[in-house]
């Protein structure tokens, strides 16, 4: 039989999204669909002293504009944030419009439903709102002060103080017996994710019996029907959720956000469908951000480089309210700070604190890029400090692929490993030796164009989750999913999901699966998902989660198919069920070819029904709900050349070196852009990309003019090589590859700069490494003492 | 007030009344319900809303219905002839140089373009020609590859 599983399968989702016929939520026709537009607050800071909507109220074609006070009464419950981190953490109600105060430029302070689109747009600019003005706290340490206080009504501007410490004492030791300390601090610039398509709602309230469909482009249709039922306080089985096509979220679009639950509200108030589209500055203003820390990380190391113990503390910016997920980012990088290293002792610590900014939550990666970035920034700096090539200090320091499973001094047990494999072949791939030599070149010839070496070891916690492990962190629903395989009576396969793709290809990977378990063509399987009224039962796609759990649900699920098939095919071929054998869609009898049947038969026969052994109901599914026993730890090492003026700062990615090991991989193609996509988001994080307020609190960055997304001219193609360590957490042995690239590249990036520079002593720079930024830190080292 | 605007939108005759503001854009998905044309953006920077303007690429959102009075304007829906893929859409495929397709329409189309006026570019052409289509999803190397084997396939049929 041929091979289905690891070939480079072309994707089915492409034709109708290369000829125009996708529709994405703004893409739906709606007749008789109400516009819906919201003012947002111009300031970061202030109580709400008044709002005048008469004259808004009176142009034509509005139907309606409301405030935040007007539309108290519809919201059973705040905007929900499911990850209370800690039993005593703060969490200020947070309400779909403002109602007394605005906590940040972009928060929504009044909403107009109108006829059209432009008629909604120009009612915007006839309400009239007065400020009264208070103190903007923006700056993250100033915030930890609690000089000025984001929410008056919590005293503090601390959320939570979260710590890993499992053992005190070995750290304290460990540091002070380290021949060798390594104490630096990095920034974590603000993000802004951007995904292509802005988000959508369209609401339609059926016309009669009360129930509503809501389209959204989101990655979480089945958590967003649960939060829509408990923030409006309405029966969670009257919303049908559906995500169309979906233009990318990386993270931005795991939530839950005002403009959903208010076009409900409004949809149910007024009885019509109403339709809400972002614009993209609205985009960049209200639509979460990501990243937004300061890290403090020290490494305590003997006199050979051998880390002892790594000690952590972080301050991360939750912005002005808690979304779904932002006071648990942090906590997904927590148990990754000793990166792929072996390390004895353990501390983390870190402060959520409120500024007056645009919400955090998930941006792709969420905690791992930034723990990542962390401990292999400091690693360079260890081997700076004691003298070796970066290469070597990692070598010293890996956990040893004969440790795996390894119990981690965080308390996770990495499920496998080979990180000296992985970095054998980035080293090969990348002609490590002969870029060294072109390095030392340069800087003997005194080329005023300084080459850059950057590498990074990571790995990954992903697979989110294990149900009973999210249990002790205090996230507040599961990490299980589910998965349906119903062989039809023509023999056909309908699959369905309670993954929710938008843009990863979980139509073409789990017909993959299923035509692998069940020997029928690919062609023959369709893959239903992302509609609750289909798919009644998913935990939705992040976290590099889809695969390793929503795609192991189906490989099971048509295990459950086959063994049911084989209890139908023994009793109608008289044959002991231990005689027959699966191959290439049929059964056979061991010995006796020609007693045969098909997969397709067989769901024939169980469709009909008229000859199942006793008891044994009709038709031929196999439903499942997989909780995973862990989660998966993909890895890999990348390997970054960069090229640096001197004359002008300017920082050019000249190549770049990927190796990744995502265990067993079920389509290479799609691997591939999976790292490809990621990639260049982490370097843009390390050259181009931040989220820029200035001391007022506006955000100066809102528009794609200001906020760099690369475009094509601006990076190098990706030299791609893997490893494959197959994961033992599940029967495809397979990892996840969505957030690798993201988590990798930045430090990737930044180490290249950092050794770029380090002829003038240069020992770190801020993120995005701007020519600005660069110049500035080498006109500054060579008029200063080295 | 509202504006007459006669234009030719994938060979088939378009006559239509708008406001004078309707951008190309808002003409060709509200009005002529054309929703292959995406907006990503309100600066002209993403080139999501890119189409073809009697064969040449432009930004729909820069460019108002009313400019392109008379025109011939190619979306891409009226890309594929009698359902066959035109080379640039099919090589996307092949290449897999789309993910969750919402740039791809713009990109397509700004490609499609670009190989009309250097049919056969080297990689840092490819990639100085699509700098104004922003993707998220890619990082762009699949699209290269996907623009560079459609130059090809192009310069076969010549």
């Amino acid at each position: 039989m041929t091979p289905v599983l690891g070939t480079r399968q072309l994707r089915r989702e492409d034709a109708a999204l290369l000829t125009g016929e996708a529709r994405f939520v703004d893409d739906l026709a709606v007749p008789g669909a109400l516009h819906v537009k919201l003012l947002r607050s111009s300031v970061a800071h202030a109580r709400i002293s008044s709002i005048d909507t008469s004259a808004a109220a009176a142009m034509p074609g509005v139907v309606a504009v409301h405030t935040g006070a007007d539309l108290r009464d519809e919201w059973a419950n705040p905007l929900p944030c499911a990850w209370p981190v800690t039993d005593d953490m703060k969490n200020p109600e947070h309400w779909p419009i403002a109602i007394d105060e605005v906590g940040y430029v972009g928060d929504a302070v009044a909403v107009v439903v109108a006829e059209s689109k432009q008629a909604a747009r120009d009612a915007l600019e006839a309400i009239v709102v007065e400020y009264d003005a208070l103190p903007a706290v923006l700056d993250l340490e100033t915030a930890a002060a609690d000089k000025n206080l984001v929410h008056a009504e919590l005293g503090t501007n601390e959320s939570y103080t979260w710590s890993l410490i499992p053992d005190p004492a070995a750290v304290d030791a460990a540091f002070a017996n380290a021949a060798h300390v390594v104490s630096e601090r990095y920034l974590q610039q603000r993000l802004i994710p951007m995904a292509m398509e802005p988000r959508g709602v369209v609401v339609l309230p059926e016309p009669f019996g009360g129930n509503i469909t809501v389209y959204s482009s989101t990655q979480i249709p089945h958590i967003l029907k649960v939060m829509l039922g408990i923030t409006l306080g309405v029966p969670e089985q009257t919303i049908r959720v559906i995500a169309p096509a979906v233009g990318g979220g990386f993270g931005s679009k795991l939530n839950v956000y005002s403009e959903e639950v208010l076009c409900v509200a409004l949809a149910r108030r007024l009885g019509r469908p109403v339709r809400w589209t972002e614009e993209r500055s609205e985009n960049a203003q209200a639509t979460i951000h990501g990243r937004g820390q300061i890290q403090d990380i020290e490494l305590a190391a003997d006199a050979t480089g051998k880390v002892a113990a790594v000690r952590v503390h972080l301050v991360a910016d939750m912005g002005a309210y808690l979304q779904l997920v932002t006071p648990g980012i942090p906590l997904l990088g927590a148990f990754l700070y000793h990166g792929v290293y072996d390390v004895g002792a353990y501390s983390f610590t870190c402060k959520g604190v409120f500024t007056n900014r645009t919400p955090t939550d998930a941006y792709r990666g969420a905690g791992r890029p930034e723990a990542t970035y962390a401990i292999e920034r400091a690693m360079d700096a260890l081997a700076a400090k004691i003298g070796v090539d970066p290469v070597e200090i990692r070598r010293r320091n890996y956990i040893k692929s004969d440790q795996f499973p390894y119990d981690s001094p965080a308390g996770l047990v990495f499920d496998s490993g080979n990180y000296d494999g992985a970095l054998d072949e980035a080293l090969r791939l990348a002609s490590y030796d002969a870029l060294r030599a072109d390095q030392a070149a340069r800087r003997a010839r005194g080329d005023s164009v300084q080459l850059g070496i950057g590498l990074c070891t990571y790995v990954e916690m992903c697979g989110l989750a294990p149900s009973r492990v999210l249990a002790s962190l205090n996230y507040s629903a599961g990490g299980w999913e589910s998965a349906s395989v119903r062989v039809l009576p023509t023999g056909k396969v309908q699959v369905v999901t309670g993954t929710a793709p938008h843009g990863q290809g979980h139509e073409t990977s789990w017909s993959m699966i299923v035509a692998d378990r069940l020997g029928v063509p690919a062609e023959d399987v369709d893959v239903l998902h992302s509609d609750t009224a289909i798919s009644p039962h998913g935990l939705d796609t992040y976290g590099s989660r889809s695969l390793s759990v929503g795609g192991t649900a189906v490989y099971l699920a048509c295990e459950k198919v086959v063994e049911k098939a084989r209890v139908i095919v023994a009793h109608q071929l008289e044959a002991a069920e231990g005689d027959l054998e699966f191959v290439e869609g049929e059964f056979r009898v061991r010995g006796t070819p020609a007693r045969a049947m098909s997969i397709q038969a067989v769901a024939f026969e169980a469709f009909t029904a008229h000859d199942l052994p006793d008891g044994m109901e009709p038709n031929l599914d196999g439903d499942i709900t997989w909780d995973p026993p862990n989660f998966t730890f993909p890895f890999g090492v990348h390997i970054a050349v960069v090229e640096i003026d001197e004359e002008t700062g300017r920082v050019e990615l000249v190549r770049y070196v990927a190796v990744d090991d995502c265990g067993n991989q079920v389509n290479p193609l799609i691997v591939e852009g999976q790292v490809h996509g990621g990639v260049v988001q982490g370097v843009a994080q390390a050259l181009w990309e931040e989220a820029v307020y200035d001391a007022a609190g506006n955000l100066l960055t809102s528009s794609l003019l200001d906020y760099l997304v690369p475009s094509a001219a601006d990076v190098p193609s990706i030299e791609l090589g893997h490893t494959v360590t197959p994961s033992p957490t599940n029967p495809m042995g397979v990892k996840g590859i969505g957030e690798a690239g993201t988590i990798a590249a930045t430090p990737t990036v930044m180490n290249a700069v950092v050794d770029a520079l380090s002829p003038y002593g240069i020992t770190d720079i801020d993120m995005p490494a701007t020519p600005q930024r660069v110049w500035e830190a080498i006109t500054a080292a060579k008029a200063g003492p080295r | 007030m509202r504006l007459r605007i006669a234009m030719t939108v994938n060979g088939s005759a378009e006559d239509r009344e708008v406001e004078p503001r309707t951008l190309l854009v808002q003409y060709l998905r509200d009005a002529a319900g054309l929703t292959g044309t995406k907006v990503g953006c309100d600066t002209s920077s993403c080139g999501a809303c890119t189409v073809l303007v009697e064969g040449e690429s432009v930004k729909s959102c820069t460019m108002l219905a009313a400019q392109a009075e008379g025109r011939s304007v190619t979306t891409i829906e009226g890309l594929a002839v009698n359902g066959a893929l035109h080379p640039v859409q099919q090589a996307f495929h092949e290449h897999h140089g789309l993910q969750c397709g919402f740039c791809t329409a713009g990109m397509v189309l700004a490609a499609a373009s670009l190989l009309e006026e250097n049919p056969a570019p080297t990689e840092q052409e490819v990639r100085l020609g699509l700098e104004g289509n922003l993707c998220r999803c890619t990082g762009y190397h699949n699209i290269v590859q996907a623009v560079l084997a459609a130059a090809d396939t192009l310069a076969g049929a010549r």
